[in-house]
């Protein structure tokens, strides 16, 4: 083969190369330490650096160097002035030991940095120039030949190092939007703590007027996360279905405080002043944007029952939105499990009887199913937090115990639903 | 039997998984397809170890290189430079035709001497055989 031709194909691959390592956004020290063996390896080249010039700086930053002393860093005080001049340098390559005489801009510059260029034995720097700026400088040492770099030569080394400066431009830019990104979501999340905070300050408040459940909105609120949860929800979608438990009796805020405290059971007047609530909730919500789907809706309808006989709107199964009805099995799950005024909280056997008795009439099958899964995942011991045992305190649930009755019961809600959607 | 230096190199050479090993004070290192990648450095290390722990000659092996690019030229490049400061000789053994073509035609043939194989590399280089001990196998 011509020595001309497997010159040009020695090139040409190193170029392709070169092309290809800097359109890959894997690691980037590695892209240029890889870029500057292909650079000094096409002309066979002996030593040489890639430093670049952060706009903020006046002084070089090395990203890589080869076969230069050890310890040698490559740092030099680039001022706007010297900046400038490797702008305005025309032949787009300063030859360290002769160029003074043509780039009288470049001559104190060059003569600061004289011994350091002979003792690493460089004699070429090529500035990376991207879109006007000064991006950075490559540094060339003599070639294995020992010829002096030709036309030819300076052409092949001005386009690589052209190419080199447009990948650590690029990479500048992607990690500024990666930057901009990462504050973003951070901003967001913070935002989404504030408001998950603020919702339950407020639930808190919603819970001070009725004095005998205390806690009743938060712990709703968790319930109703853990059932999202298990149901597979989206982390968002999860967090939405917290912050409806929170603030699902947002409307008792509206109702006369005496009709919320009574301690026995309440008329049939008092009770229709009760059971404004929801309506009310839905109207407090309504106007308020929240970053979550059915907040207002999961108010209204948390007392709607399966078979159509709940209030405010008395809407059957499909009606109510899934939401209400996750609410609606976290709040009576509550309600069963705390002392009220006018009766002691029931024994986990009677609440598992309980569901058992209006699941499909008041509560939807698939919930509670999910709602007893999160249940017994903790008796198990596989969950990490447990949950359960904050809300319901130490003595209340006895794993051993407990655990079979809620087999039985999802069992049991298995055949229901399956036989449900043999027959639908 | 290995001595206990040479053992830790020996080790060392695995772990970078460059293959390497020594015959007296030349080091023989295989250049293999790393070399045409960043990860060719690891050979430029492994040859600077020998020559710290008293290598005075370099063979770079070239019998399972198919090809050379310009980041295997750049990596050949450093060995050069670090044994020529360290006054060492570097030999490339069983460099295929058009590699060799490269070599001369970019300059490194006249900072290196080619041999045939390892085994000339080896005897070319003055070492009295007597002190030879080849490890590693
Ligand atoms: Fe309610």
């Amino acid at each position: 083969m011509e020595p001309n031709t497997q010159k040009l194909i020695h090139s040409f691959g190193a170029l392709a190369d070169l092309g290809q390592e800097i359109a890959d956004t894997g690691d980037f020290i590695e892209m240029v330490r890889t870029s500057l063996h292909l650079l000094l390896g096409t002309l066979a080249i002996r030593r040489g650096a890639v430093v670049e010039c952060p706009s903020h700086l006046d002084q070089t930053n090395p990203l890589a160097l080869w076969g230069l002393g050890e310890g040698y860093e490559a740092r030099f005080s680039v001022d706007d002035e010297t900046k400038a001049a490797f702008l305005a340098c025309e032949t787009g390559a300063v030859a360290v030991h002769t160029s003074a005489a043509h780039e009288p801009s470049l001559v104190s510059f060059l003569a600061a940095h004289e011994a350091e260029y002979r003792e690493q034995l460089i004699e070429l720097i090529v500035p990376m120039i991207v879109r006007g700026d000064l991006t950075g400088l490559v540094l060339l040492g003599g070639k294995a030949s020992g010829e002096p770099f030709n036309a030819d030569d300076i052409e092949v080394i001005r386009s690589m190092v052209r190419h080199i400066g447009v990948g650590i431009h690029t990479h500048r830019l992607l990690a500024e939007v990666k930057q901009q990104a990462e504050e973003n979501r951070r901003l967001y999340f913070d935002l989404r703590a504030i408001y998950r905070d603020t919702v339950r300050a407020f639930a808190a408040a919603i819970d001070i007027k009725d004095k005998y459940t205390q806690g009743h909105s938060d712990r709703v609120g968790k319930y109703s996360e853990i059932i999202a949860r298990e149901l597979g929800f989206a982390e968002e979608a999860v967090e939405g279905m917290a912050i409806a438990g929170y603030l699902h009796d947002v409307g008792k805020l509206v109702v006369e405080r005496d009709i919320i405290n009574a301690p026995y059971r309440i008329d049939a007047k008092q009770s229709s002043e009760l059971n404004r609530h929801p309506g009310a909730g839905f109207e407090i919500l309504s106007p308020i944007n929240h970053p979550y789907a059915d907040i207002p809706l999961s108010a209204k309808y948390h007392h709607e029952r399966m078979d159509g006989r709940g209030y405010p709107d008395g809407l059957t199964d499909t009606q109510i939105p899934l939401g209400a009805k996750i609410v609606t099995v976290a709040d009576s799950f509550d309600a069963m499990t705390t002392d009220r005024p006018y009766k002691k909280r029931r024994t986990f056997d009677e609440v598992v009887h309980d569901l058992r008795r209006n699941t499909g009439t008041q509560f939807d099958p698939v919930i509670v199913s999910a709602f007893c899964r999160a249940l017994l995942k903790e008796l198990n011991g596989e969950t990490r937090e447990r949950k359960f045992l904050k809300m319901l305190g130490k003595n209340y649930l006895d794993a051993r115990k407990d655990a079979p009755l809620l087999v039985q019961l999802l069992s049991e809600l298995d055949a229901t639903t399956q036989s449900a959607a043999a027959g639908g | 039997m290995l001595t206990r230096a040479e053992g830790k190199h020996l080790g060392e050479a695995i772990k970078s998984n460059v293959r390497s090993h020594c015959v007296g004070t030349t080091a023989v290192v295989y250049a293999s397809d790393y070399l045409n990648k960043l990860t060719g450095e690891r050979i430029e290390r492994e040859c600077k170890k020998q020559l710290d722990s008293g290598a005075r000659a370099l063979v770079i092996d070239f019998s399972d290189t198919e090809l050379v690019n310009s980041i295997g030229i750049s990596i050949l490049l450093g060995i050069i430079d670090i044994a020529e400061k360290s006054g060492a000789l570097v030999v490339f053994s069983d460099v295929n035709d058009e590699t060799v073509q490269l070599f001369e035609m970019l300059g490194l043939t006249r900072h290196v001497v080619l041999a045939k194989d390892e085994q000339e590399a080896i005897s070319g280089l003055a070492t009295p055989p007597t002190q030879s001990h080849i490890i590693g196998h």
